[in-house]
């Protein structure tokens, strides 16, 4: 590991005000919400990490587990105590998984996300040339120099709510007159999970492979669906030589409010999730909230933890598809649930495909269907416009 | 699996009980400079019962238990020595009542801090508990198990253990019991009038028993917020200064502190006074009166009030004081620990002398400073000692240093609290030889397999 | 070295010191301001040493330049009064002391010197001040604050090094002969105080309104009026360049700002009260403050611009309860451009 992260290292205090929100009401580190043992908290796996490159204990199963566990969703970044290691957290514990990678001693559904990823460019195993068939029957052009790439991800491609969501996306920008056209089959997955999994070397064959296409085509604006997406285009691309203006579709929504995309009315009761790779990875916290704040009747009410407190879905940092955190009732995600449903909200508004999933699961986990339902950010606006047109 | 572990397994469910490598390691030790211990398993009930069947399960089979919270302690307190099972209380974190009328809430033994206060400010935003200074992880039954103390300490009900109004308890042998008006009657409003039973479980460090349940006392959350910072070069001056400020009744937190970094405060003591008020007027009111009961100093410019701009204010209204965590970075290696000795006011100026003297001597800096306990009834003085953890040498010096200040606490007839076993010992043997058998007595007759938190206040 | 240049004969000759009858924390007739103005002169102690709010105005009510201020502080350290408690005063000296850590650097210019407060860089953004080379710090301080603290020594001891600092680090290596002051503490110091001690200052400062207001006329085109009144705190440190203060009236009209009639206005502008705080004079801080926020109120202001950091510190809070935009000068102007 990085030197500049081995001397950070025994500067953990493990004083755990990474484990709480800043308003310190319940546990937000989704590993530790889950397995409550100290080791899988911020903290433990600093000390665990350091035990480990001082030969106190070996790299085995548990060790692997509890590094995996960490959805890098930045809680703790946001709440440590010291202002001088904060920032390297979540750095620090990808480069341990690096090195976990490099070593092979990686748990085996790590090792199958990559090994898809990497023999079929998508962690589905599906074949590449169904990727564009969420875009059936919108109408929606191949990118052949459109204002936009709409860039729509793994999920987006081939999960059954990531279609839905990505369908709604585009059919919502395609009538409010966005130019923008898709990449099908010639799209590769992000990278972006890889990376967070400690998978460098294919993160970046990824962001090259994305990079080249997006460079024959001559793009230059890239809208994404998935926040992941969006943090990888926005924040590593740039590394490896890929220099793009990326938005997140809920900034091209929030640019075009009042005048090409009029909501109407929309009478229910509504929160909204910050999923960790729009809030805390960039700071975007604004733009979905001005989105639903522009839409009449709907009331909007915050859950406690919001923005940079919010707690994570547990779908991030490769986990959507690990499924490292398993299940019970202390899932982060129904956790999540349950404060949706404190607030009276009938709706949980969400702007990301994995959250979306993994919100959706959690209703039904929760037994809360009838309560409470999870909608994106998109398919509100869209059946607000349907309002009155 | 061993039969110990399909027990506890069985007890608490496969999830919540390990014995693997990483836990027993992390599990092995805390902050502070205190030897690792590994216990043989960590266990994390969910329940009063299972915290009964876990406790009824180690006595029979003479296995040490450790409770733990937090495990914020720094002094190695929940480090077990003699192995066992490390019971970690946070999953025990249901908020059981509020009473608001009554002011006290009730909540499970694994509660933390932050989040009763977060629950208050929510649903009872009328109404709040004494916060430590800990990070809000540490739990309300680890802090009261030791006689911690906080930001009412001084204007509301001295020790956080003296705001207890009931406790539920499994005792060493697995029994489950109620202390205080909840042993009689649904409320847990009091301790009076019945025998206090209480105090056996406060100040003990788990070992007469494992704390399931505290009834805990409430205070009025007044909603204007401000402090006044007074600065001193005379170390001397510090009991009255601290005295006068008490007697007008106007504060609400005293702390006092000095430290030689940052260099522009080397040599300076600054006396922090917290000041809470239901409205703007009253909160100037507050502030005039205790402006005035320091005249005397200002007036001859030799001890004056600090402006305070308001990013530095910001730090200082913060509860708990985060401020305290960072100091763990000041060796840039994430730890210290401090001897908190609980003593008169009028000591204050030798142990100033004795923290810079012993410091001075081993080569290592620190931070000290006083909490006001009650209305000066006592302080809890803190020597607090930072150190590199990576760097063993300076690790070695700061232990040394705080067995030397827990010494030097006790000659200047202050008695170090919540101290490493080696400062227990060194209580116990200047405690009177009858109060030190009636401790043995108890201990005896509650604990009779020696199971709980063993090494703790053990005559040696 | 580095004496005041003070002539007692113009004091002397002087009938009407308006030094003293003009200030607005003493309280003199003529006869008593004749005789404790003696005795300042004298070097004898007086109550004027020890009354003294170190608002600076003096410096500005003399007519004569004779620099009642500066003589005022000379006493007050000769005879060992100390306006701010020791222990805060020692403890200001070491804090604002210089840290030796200044690089040469070339700059561009403009070059804005932001004094000790760094932590207003971020104020100085947008097309106000494009291109700009920030530089501040410990090691370019004017340290002209401990006029407070009765400190005249520190000055004379540390500016020589800042002057040589600014120049040998940042400007010589730069080629720049001018050097924006954001804070006009720094710009008091080397327009007035600096020749007052006989030190020379090899660049030529420039106020920070001064260069807004240049700046603003060049970006005429973009400026949306902003239609609002504003009051204007003037700092302690105007009152050593007075004649700067015709910029507030020139920017605001640029900026369509209303400057309101106000009674603590130019000469009678009142102290923000954060020194008086630091003297321990809590009643005359209370005072002061809601004197001049109400006067703000009274003349109808919506805003209240700040040239100087420490007065947004001590002031904002209060200001923004009583219903008024704190902002500082730039921001203000920011606004403007719609930035
Ligand atoms: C930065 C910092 C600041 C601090 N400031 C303060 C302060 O202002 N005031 C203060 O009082 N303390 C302070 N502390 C010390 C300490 O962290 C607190 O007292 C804390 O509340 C201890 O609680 P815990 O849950 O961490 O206890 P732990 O460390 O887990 O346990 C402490 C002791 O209590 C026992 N125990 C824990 N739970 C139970 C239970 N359920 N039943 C029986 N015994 C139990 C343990 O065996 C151990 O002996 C500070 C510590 C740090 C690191
Ligand atoms: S990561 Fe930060 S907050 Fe968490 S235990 Fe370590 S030092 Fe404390
Ligand atoms: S990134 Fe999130 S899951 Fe990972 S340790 Fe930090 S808070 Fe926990």
């Amino acid at each position: 590991m990085d030197r500049d992260y081995t001397e950070l290292l025994h500067r953990c205090f493990r004083c755990g005000w990474c484990k709480l929100p800043t308003n310190y009401q319940d546990f937000n580190c989704p590993a530790y919400l889950k397995y409550r043992f100290e080791s899988f908290a911020s903290g433990g796996r600093m000390w665990l990490i350091r035990a480990w490159l001082n030969g106190e204990i070996e790299p085995g199963e548990r060790f692997a587990k509890i590094l995996y566990s960490c959805v890098t969703c930045r809680n703790c970044v946001e709440a440590c105590a010291l202002p001088n290691i904060k920032d390297r957290l979540v750095d620090i514990f990808v480069a341990a998984r690096a090195d976990l990678v490099e070593q092979g001693r990686i748990p085996p559904a790590v090792r199958d996300y990559l090994k898809a990823l990497s023999v079929s460019g998508n962690p589905y195993k599906m074949p590449q040339e169904h990727r564009g068939n969420w875009a059936e029957g919108l109408g929606i052009e191949r990118y052949h120099g459109q204002e936009y790439l709409f860039y729509v991800g793994d999920v987006g491609s081939y999960d059954e709510v990531g279609m839905r969501m990505a369908r709604s996306v585009a059919a919502l920008l395609q009538s409010a007159g966005v130019s923008l056209g898709i990449l099908g089959e010639e799209e590769t997955s992000d990278g972006n999970d890889a990376r967070a999994l400690g998978e460098k070397g294919l993160a970046d064959y990824l962001a090259g492979q994305n990079i080249g296409t997006f460079r024959n085509k001559g793009v230059k604006k890239i809208i994404t669906l998935s926040p992941h997406g969006y943090n990888a285009m926005r924040n590593e691309y740039p590394v490896c030589g890929g220099v793009f203006e990326v938005f997140h579709y809920t900034q091209i929504i929030n640019l075009l409010l009042g005048g090409r995309i009029r909501p109407g009315e929309y009478l229910k009761r509504v929160t909204y999730h910050d999923p960790c790779y729009l809030g805390r990875w960039n700071n975007e916290y604004g733009a979905p909230r001005r989105i639903l704040g522009s839409i009449r009747g709907l009331v909007f009410v915050e859950m406690d933890r919001n923005r940079n407190n919010a707690l994570c879905c547990g779908g991030g940092g490769g986990n959507f598809f690990t499924d490292m955190l398993g299940t019970g009732p202390d899932l982060s995600s129904r956790a999540r649930v349950r404060e949706a449903l404190a607030t009276g909200a009938e709706i949980i508004a969400v702007a990301c495909p994995q959250c979306y999933k993994m919100l959706d699961d959690a209703v039904k986990a929760e037994g809360a269907q009838d309560a409470i339902e999870v909608k994106e950010v998109s398919e509100i606006v869209s059946a607000s416009w349907g309002s009155h047109l | 699996m061993d039969q110990i572990h399909e027990r506890l397994t069985e007890i608490v469910g496969a999830a919540y009980v390990s014995d693997a490598a990483e836990e027993k390691f992390i599990y092995s030790r805390d902050q502070g400079v205190q030897e690792p211990h590994a216990p043989d398993y960590v266990v994390l009930p969910g329940s009063a019962e299972e915290v009964s069947a876990v406790v009824g399960l180690a006595n029979r089979e003479k296995i040490p238990v450790v409770p733990m919270g937090g495990g914020l302690v720094l002094s190695g307190l929940t480090i077990p020595q003699k192995g066992g099972i490390v019971l970690d209380m946070k999953r025990m974190n249901r908020i059981i009542e509020v009473n608001e009328k009554s002011h006290y809430a009730v909540v499970e033994a694994g509660t933390s801090q932050g989040m009763l206060d977060a629950y208050l400010k929510k649903h009872h935003s009328a109404l709040k508990h004494s916060l430590p200074d800990a990070p809000p992880v540490a739990t309300i039954a680890g802090n009261i198990a030791i006689h911690g103390s906080g930001h009412l300490s001084q204007s509301e009900g001295g020790f956080h253990s003296e705001m207890v109004t009931g406790l539920e308890v499994v005792l060493p042998t697995g029994e489950l019991v109620r202390l205080g008006s909840c042993s009689t009657v649904p409320g847990w409003f009091s301790r009076a009038p019945l025998p206090d039973l209480v105090g056996l479980f406060l100040g003990w460090n788990g070992t007469t028993g494992v704390i399931t349940k505290v009834g805990i006392k409430l205070y009025p959350r007044p909603p204007y917020h401000d402090v006044l910072v007074f600065m001193t070069e005379d170390i001397d001056a510090a009991p009255d200064i601290l005295c006068r400020i008490i007697n007008t009744g106007m504060a609400e937190d005293i702390n006092y502190a000095l430290a030689p970094k940052p260099d522009y405060l080397n040599g300076f003591q600054m006396t922090v006074i917290n000041i809470t008020a239901h409205s703007e007027e009253e909160l100037g009111m507050k502030k005039k009166i205790i402006r005035e009961s320091l005249r005397h100093y200002f007036e001859t410019k030799e001890a004056g009030f600090m402006p305070v701009p308001p990013n530095l204010k910001a730090n200082f209204l913060e509860v708990p004081q985060k401020a305290l965590s960072k100091f763990a970075d000041v060796r840039k290696g994430g730890g210290f620990e401090y001897v908190g000795a609980i003593m008169p006011l009028e000591k204050i100026p030798q142990a100033c002398r004795a923290g810079m003297e012993i410091t001075g001597r081993i080569g290592i800096t620190y931070s000290l400073g006083a909490r006001i306990i009650g209305r000066g009834h006592s302080a809890m003085f803190f020597f607090a000692y930072p150190f590199n953890r990576a760097d063993a040498s300076e690790v070695g010096k700061v232990a040394r240093a705080l067995e030397e200040t827990n010494e030097t606490a006790l000659k200047l007839g202050g008695i170090p609290w919540k101290t490493e076993i080696s400062g227990q010992q060194l209580i116990l043997r200047q405690m009177d030889p009858q109060t030190r058998e009636l401790m043995e007595k108890i201990r005896g007759v509650l604990d009779p397999n020696r199971i709980m938190n063993p090494g703790n206040w053990e005559v040696a | 070295m580095h004496e005041l240049k003070f002539d007692p004969g113009m004091c002397g000759r002087c009938t009407t010191i308006d030094c003293i009858m003009k200030c607005q924390y003493l309280h003199y007739d003529l006869k008593t301001a004749l005789s404790e103005h003696e005795r300042l002169v004298d070097g004898e102690q007086s109550t004027i040493l020890t009354d003294c709010v170190t608002c600076y105005a003096c410096e500005e009510y003399c007519p004569y330049h004779n620099h009642p201020f500066y003589l005022i502080v000379d006493r007050q350290e000769e005879l060992g009064v100390h306006p701010v408690p020791k222990p805060l005063e020692k403890s200001q000296v070491v804090m604002m002391g210089p840290r030796g850590k200044i690089r040469p650097k070339t700059l561009s210019p403009p070059v804005i010197n932001m004094c000790f407060f760094t932590v207003m860089n971020a104020c100085i953004r947008g097309r106000l001040f494009e291109g700009a080379s920030l530089i501040g710090g410990s090691d370019i301080f004017c340290n002209l604050m401990f006029l407070h603290f009765a400190r005249n020594s520190t000055i004379r001891q540390r500016l020589p090094q800042m002057i040589e600092n600014i120049m040998k680090n940042y400007l010589e290596p730069s080629g720049v002969g001018e050097l924006v002051c954001y804070h006009d503490e720094c710009y008091g110091t080397y327009t007035s105080w600096a020749p007052a001690y006989g030190i020379e200052v090899p660049f030529r400062p420039v106020h920070l309104f001064d260069f807004i207001y240049r700046r603003l006329l060049e970006l005429k085109a973009d400026i949306k009026p902003l239609g609002v009144t504003v009051a204007y705190q003037r700092p302690c440190s105007n009152r050593l360049c007075p004649h700067t203060d015709h910029f507030v009236d020139d920017i605001f009209s640029l900026i369509g700002a209303r400057r309101p009639k106000r009674e603590f206005e130019y000469e009678h502008a009142l102290c923000c009260g954060g020194v008086p705080e630091a003297q321990q004079r809590f009643e005359l801080t209370e005072e002061l403050q809601a004197k001049n926020v109400e006067d703000m109120k009274a003349a109808g202001a919506q805003y209240c611009v700040f040239n100087c950091p420490f007065c947004f510190w001590t002031l904002a809070e209060r200001v923004f309860k009583a219903g008024l935009v704190p902002i500082m000068m730039s921001d203000l102007c920011l606004m403007a451009l719609g930035e």
